[in-house]
């Protein structure tokens, strides 16, 4: 009877009230959460890049924290949710290996992070919890019924934000 | 001339495919060598996939497993991955270090170490094979490891990927030794520059 969606990765997903949306193994990847306390309306996008601007050309908008939330925001709008009452939740953005001179390829979690961030304020929607960095990775699961976040690792246990 | 990932012709998918034919049947030598065994290989396979698929490369995106990564420089750069499944990691080490090939206990620093030395030799020798068909100097760094979900080690290649196009390509390894199964999948993530060195020197570019 659960209604379970399945978000891969540079992919976007939302839904009405019931739903579960959830996206497994994020590692620096970021997922954002987005809930609409009122209609209870979900959305869940796994953002691979930071921004579309260094893209030649943009042919999945889910792949970037930018366009990718830009899309969320308005899939969300249109099944009927009020952007005013929508808050966000980040996860991931984890840095999977340790170099000792770390190349920008390896600080790539922090900065989708920080972009995520940017774009969400940007839009007015406020970040009310994260769980990101670190060197492990994460799956969650985003419960229409609350909004909680559920996060599962391996090693690092399960918890809620 | 860029090279974008995603409209590769058959004749750039097919030097690949030779690319990944000659490295991984060199990694298995190699790999035999060091455990003192036959060790048998299956044609290795070329995959492209769509982001949204790979973290079902091993599976599940939450299967455990052993990623191994090494920057490479010299006449190209980039990034070199080898995964393998938690339970091939394990085989390969008890092989290696003569323990009950059905142990499977949490790995112990030393046998981090072992599993990095794997890495370090499979990915070494699948770049000289590299080096050698086209005559360009490949120089691999010190290997990486980590352990976690198939999901967020394969992202990191495919983040570079990303930079360029839709799609992750890899190389699928299977090799047995007596009854027992390793799969792996060697990930090569040139830098978009490198792409063009790389087609170039093997002369299916000009």
């Amino acid at each position: 009877m659960e209604n379970i969606i399945k978000v891969g990765m540079a992919d976007l997903k939302s839904s009405r009230h019931p739903c579960n949306i959830t996206t497994l193994g994020l590692g620096s990847c970021v997922g954002i959460a987005l809930y609409d306390r009122v209609s209870k309306i979900s959305g869940l996008a796994h953002i691979m890049l930071p921004s579309s601007s260094q893209a030649k050309n943009v042919t999945n908008v889910a792949k970037f924290a930018d366009t990718a939330i830009e899309k969320l925001v308005e899939d969300m709008i249109k099944l009927g949710a009020n952007k005013n009452t929508i808050v966000a939740k980040l996860a991931g953005g984890a840095q999977m290996f340790s170099f000792e001179n770390p190349s920008e390829i390896m600080r790539i979690g922090e900065r989708n992070v920080l972009a995520s961030r940017e774009k969400l304020k940007e839009l007015n929607i406020p970040v009310i919890s994260a769980d990101t960095g670190g060197r492990h990775g994460r799956t969650i699961e985003l419960h229409s019924i609350d909004g909680r976040l559920l996060i599962k690792t391996i090693g690092y246990g399960i918890k809620e934000i | 001339m860029a090279i974008n990932i995603d409209d590769l012709s058959n004749l750039h998918l097919d030097v690949l495919r030779e690319i990944g034919n000659i490295g991984a049947g060199n990694a298995v030598t190699a790999l035999a060598k060091m455990l003192n065994k036959k060790v048998d290989m299956d044609v290795p396979k070329v995959k492209i996939l769509e982001f949204k698929d790979v973290g079902e490369i091993l599976g599940e995106a939450e299967t455990l497993v052993v990623g191994i990564l090494l920057s490479v420089s010299g006449d190209i750069s980039g990034n070199m991955m080898f995964i393998i499944e938690y339970k091939s990691a394990h085989i390969l080490v008890n092989m290696l270090m003569g323990k009950p090939i059905d142990n499977f206990d949490d790995f112990s620093e030393l046998e981090i170490s072992a599993l990095k030395e794997i890495g370090n030799i499979l990915a070494s020798s699948y770049l000289s094979a590299l080096s050698g068909l086209t005559g360009l100097r490949i120089l691999p760094s010190i290997p990486d490891i980590a352990i976690d979900m198939a999901g967020a080690i394969i992202s990191v290649p495919a983040i570079e990927f990303g930079k360029v196009g839709d799609t992750v390509l890899y190389i699928e390894a299977v090799f047995t030794e007596g009854n027992n199964k390793v799969r792996g999948d060697f990930f090569l993530v040139p830098d978009i520059e490198s792409y063009e060195t790389l087609l170039k020197a093997l002369g299916v570019i000009s």
